[in-house]
């Protein structure tokens, strides 16, 4: 992408937005049974809809911005048994990034965090977010508190970060930095009533 | 304040937890001092302290994917923070309870708290959340019990509005 823009700030644009999303969610989440997973709005709720055949196990959003990661906490706490994975954008996270804050000072062993960064508003037209402009999230997580972080930039750097989202010692946030292109998409719910009786008749066996 | 402390909020916690409440989340308030302090010392109760009231909508919404029961604990100021994310309530039909310590209501000497304060009402109503008031202490115990039933027995999403005239005006 070009990194020229208004706001000036174009030298401080990292250079690692190269992977494609349809291969490095998949091969970062490896077997997706293995988890709970909260999916933000739009592009990680299409890719996680798409990866789990919009499975019982998965709450997939298309509203509510900022709350997949406090969601996520709420479920993690309520299933210490389970590990939960919370799959989201950059956009999705800046909205309410304070929830690292919440999220490091509890650190529950069993949840887990992908932001899936574009540097970009892909549903709203794929406007330039912060981090096309400086902003680091992993370090924003760091600066939480969240010990155990990563970047995945490039390919050789996949296999870290899913060991990394399965260790279980504390919270893990790992920053996927991919290439600012169209997740796949895949027919799903887009009834929130709906999704929460799937995913409880699911998990609990009763709605 | 140098009467002795009101008896209702270990009441008010003890209720919580009888009725199976585990997550307590909170932006820290004076109204619900007792309440945060008693989930803080519960091996039994999570304690979440929140950056910003909206995170704790979307906390009540995980933990009832998860088979558990949340409570949100908020000042009248932190409603407004709320909007939005009670779409995922109304939407997804999660069963929700928020207890909401008043002020910019009855006796407020702070200017600052009244536009949000009086608007409680309305912005819940309009987010589909019914309010119920309590103004006496003898009303904590039957408000917040029929508040549980409505949340998680008929699945609404229900605010008990903790009122100045109950906790008292804090003074300026």
């Amino acid at each position: 992408m070009a990194t020229e823009g208004k706001h000036g700030m174009a030298g401080a644009v990292a250079p690692g937005f190269i992977l494609d999303r349809r291969e490095a969610v998949p091969a970062l989440i490896g077997r997706h049974e293995d988890f709970l997973i909260i999916a933000g709005l739009a592009g990680t709720a299409r890719e996680i809809a798409h990866l789990t055949r919009d499975g019982g196990h998965a709450y997939t959003m298309a509203g509510a911005m900022g709350g997949a990661a406090a969601m996520g906490l709420g479920l993690a706490l309520a299933r210490p048994d389970r590990r939960v994975l919370v799959v989201t954008g950059d956009g999705e996270l800046l909205m309410n990034v304070g929830t690292l804050a919440t999220i490091a000072v509890l650190n529950p062993p069993n949840l887990s965090i992908i932001c899936v960064d574009n540097g970009h508003y892909g549903e709203t037209g794929y406007q330039k977010s912060h981090t096309s402009l400086g902003v680091d999230l992993e370090k924003m997580a760091q600066g939480a508190g969240i010990a155990r972080t990563r970047t995945v930039a490039k390919e050789s750097e996949i296999a870290d970060g899913a060991r990394l989202l399965r260790e279980g010692n504390g919270t893990s946030f790992v920053l996927l930095r991919v290439k600012p292109t169209d997740p796949p998409s895949h027919k799903r719910s887009l009834d929130p009533a709906l999704e929460r009786l799937r995913f409880r008749q699911a998990l609990l066996g009763k709605p | 304040m140098a009467e002795t402390a009101p008896s209702w909020p270990n009441e008010l916690y003890d209720l919580l937890r009888r009725n199976g409440v585990t997550q307590f989340s909170y932006v820290p308030d004076a109204g619900h001092r007792v309440l945060i302090d008693r989930s803080l010392a519960d091996p039994g109760a999570q304690s979440v302290a929140l950056t910003t009231e909206e995170e704790g909508v979307a906390l009540c919404a995980g933990a009832d994917l998860g088979g558990a029961r949340a409570v949100l604990l908020m000042q009248s100021s932190g409603v407004g923070n709320c909007i939005n994310m009670l779409s995922l309530m109304k939407g997804g039909r999660f069963p929700f309870l928020t207890l909401v310590s008043m002020r910019g209501d009855f006796g407020e000497g702070n200017p600052w708290q009244f536009p949000m304060g009086q608007a409680v009402d309305a912005v819940l109503a309009a987010m589909g959340v019914i309010c119920l008031r309590v103004e006496r202490p003898e009303e904590v115990t039957p408000t917040v019990t029929a508040a549980l039933t409505m949340a998680f027995q008929s699945g609404n999403a229900v605010a008990v509005l903790l009122t100045q005239k109950l906790i008292g005006a804090k003074p300026f």
